[in-house]
């Protein structure tokens, strides 16, 4: 390609062999650019990846010898009722920490844009993101108390009436679980309403003004402005959220520690308690096998919705 | 603009009531934390006589300045490191786009996807093998590492944007590849670093499972850590405890 006819031939080859040298130099120069962050990544997550996969076909208590069993211990997941148990609950969760957060998110940023677009839906949204500026742990803590046989939630069903259906939720059989997911929405609202705001800033707003000339109510608006616009935030929002809710630990942990009897465990926290309370570590990791395998199965479709609109 | 003086006020009010939801835990905590330590206060009820002094008793029980010392110098070590060789691999995937570039960025989004759960056990493990667990090394060495998809991302995103031609000027002025990045390419940077700088610098002051995991000591933990052991110790002083809660 580089060889001219009229020329020494010697000339071109050196030149070519120079402009090898040089793309080769640049090539591995760029890769050392990325090897510090490629290393560190590979030892403490893909290197973890694969040895959970590994550790799933054992029978291990964390310091014996390692025996292999097979599949066994992801029959003993599927049979054990309080291990596929915390696979439902997490999908229950995902109803609370994901679907409720995204679809009000959605709502409170229309309404914001449609009769507080000044300094108020400012505040709103600086509001309704501070729970997402505080640890997990500390939300639990606090929702811990309020949701406690004195404490806020039944000061105010008190106070509104509704004095007989008081309880300690978060001790209760029925509602501990629900109670967990209010916890999620109050933590996870802001986050969703800011990203969902931004991302209406940036929809023309002469689409609004015509709409509203047109004297389009704000569930016209919501349906065939708001919600078609937004499908890209949307998906961002349901892939976050999504992961926290099958993924949940902190705040389990620190509110219910997953009781009362196992009526709030979910993967994380029971992959935790296999692991390193009861050593059963074979087992732990055939649960977070199955835990990573469902975050991908539930990405999956998110994932193509975001895929559709960039196609259109 | 037409929206009715009634749609105006429902919706106004609607997020007054959000506000109020998102606001009402952290007054009524607040307002606990000033009850007498070891009591069961009501939700909402002003205290008789307010403890303030329960802030200071909670601030010395929690051994409130062993454990700024050690989340500080977690997030010290982590997020400037992490910084660095984040934006270094997106630099080199987003705008060199060395060769492998896809391959290399599919690596690393598929980690977005993991939960932390998911890697615990053998990061425990190997932690232990390498001799780095309940050093101070344990929590920092991992986080740097799960941040890596998500920094990455980030970083390429921003450099895949940049126009080519701010390279080839560079290159005819004979920039090698670094004095590229350092000298050009960073300092354009800067509004996606400190983004990413803040959001690393709250995730690992607020990192809790590591913590948990790989550090015995909870006062040589994150904050997050910490409160969480204070939890377990102080969980009947309920004043105290949201006093701890509020300091952390």
């Amino acid at each position: 390609m580089m060889t001219v006819d009229n020329r020494p031939a010697a000339l071109p080859v050196s030149r070519q062999t120079q402009l090898n040298t040089l793309a080769r130099r640049e090539a591995f120069v760029g890769w050392l650019f990325v090897l510090p962050a490629l290393l560190i990544y590979a030892v403490f997550v893909l290197l973890p990846f694969l040895l959970t996969i590994v550790y799933s076909f054992f029978k291990w208590n964390g310091t014996g010898p390692m025996t292999w069993v097979g599949l066994k211990n992801y029959v003993t997941v599927f049979q054990a009722p309080n291990l596929i148990g915390t696979i439902f609950n997490a999908f229950w969760l995902v109803v609370w920490f994901s679907f409720i957060p995204v679809g009000l998110g959605l709502v409170v940023a229309s309404v914001i844009n449609r009769v507080a677009s000044g300094r108020f839906g400012e505040i709103v949204r600086t509001v309704l993101f501070l729970p997402q500026v505080i640890a997990l742990v500390a939300a639990g803590i606090i929702w811990g108390w309020l949701f406690s046989l004195s404490g806020l939630v039944n000061e105010i069903l008190k106070f509104i009436g509704l004095g007989e259906i008081t309880r300690a939720w978060l001790g209760d059989f029925d509602w501990a679980l629900s109670a967990v997911g209010i916890i999620g929405i109050w933590v996870l609202l802001g986050f969703c309403t800011v990203l969902l705001s931004t991302g209406i800033s940036k929809i023309d707003p002469a689409l609004y003004e015509s709409a509203r000339i047109d004297g389009a109510s704000w569930l016209t608006e919501f349906l065939t402005i708001t919600v078609p616009l937004l499908k890209q935030e949307i998906s961002v929002c349901l892939t976050v959220t999504v992961i926290a809710a099958l993924a949940a630990f902190d705040i389990v942990y620190v509110a219910t520690a997953g009781g009362p009897g196992n009526s709030t465990a979910v993967p994380g926290l029971q992959v935790y308690i296999l692991a390193f309370t009861q050593r059963a570590v074979g087992l732990a990791s055939a649960l977070a096998v199955i835990l990573m395998f469902l975050v991908i199965i539930v990405l999956i479709p998110i994932q193509r919705l975001s895929r559709v609109e960039s196609a259109q | 603009m037409k929206i009715g003086r009634g749609e105006l006020f429902v919706g106004r009010a609607f997020l007054v009531v959000l506000m109020a939801f998102t606001i009402l835990p952290f007054i009524s905590i607040f307002i606990t934390a000033l009850h007498p330590s070891g009591t069961v206060p009501g939700g909402l009820e002003w205290p008789a006589d307010p403890q303030w002094g329960n802030f200071v008793e909670a601030f010395k029980v929690s051994q409130m300045p062993a454990l700024v010392m050690s989340s500080t110098f977690i997030v010290l070590t982590v997020v400037p490191v992490a910084l660095i060789i984040s934006t270094m691999a997106g630099f080199a995937i987003g705008l060199l786009r060395v060769r492998g570039a896809n391959v290399l960025l599919f690596l690393f989004v598929l980690g977005l996807t993991l939960p932390f759960t998911g890697i615990i056990i053998p990061i425990y493990y190997l932690e232990r093998a390498m001799g780095i667990y309940n050093t101070p090394l344990a929590i920092p060495l991992p986080l740097i590492a799960l941040y890596m998809p998500f920094a990455v991302f980030w970083m390429r995103a921003h450099f895949v944007n940049m126009p080519t031609e701010i390279s080839e000027a560079a290159r005819v002025d004979g920039a090698t590849t670094w004095d590229l990045f350092w000298r050009i390419h960073v300092p354009l940077a800067q509004a996606p670093i400190t983004s990413l700088g803040i959001l690393m610098s709250i995730w690992t002051w607020n990192q809790f499972l590591l913590a948990l995991v790989l550090v015995e000591d909870p006062t040589k933990r994150t904050m997050a850590g910490a409160l969480g052991a204070f939890q377990g110790h102080y969980a009947t002083d309920v004043p105290l405890l949201c006093a701890g809660t509020i300091l952390i």
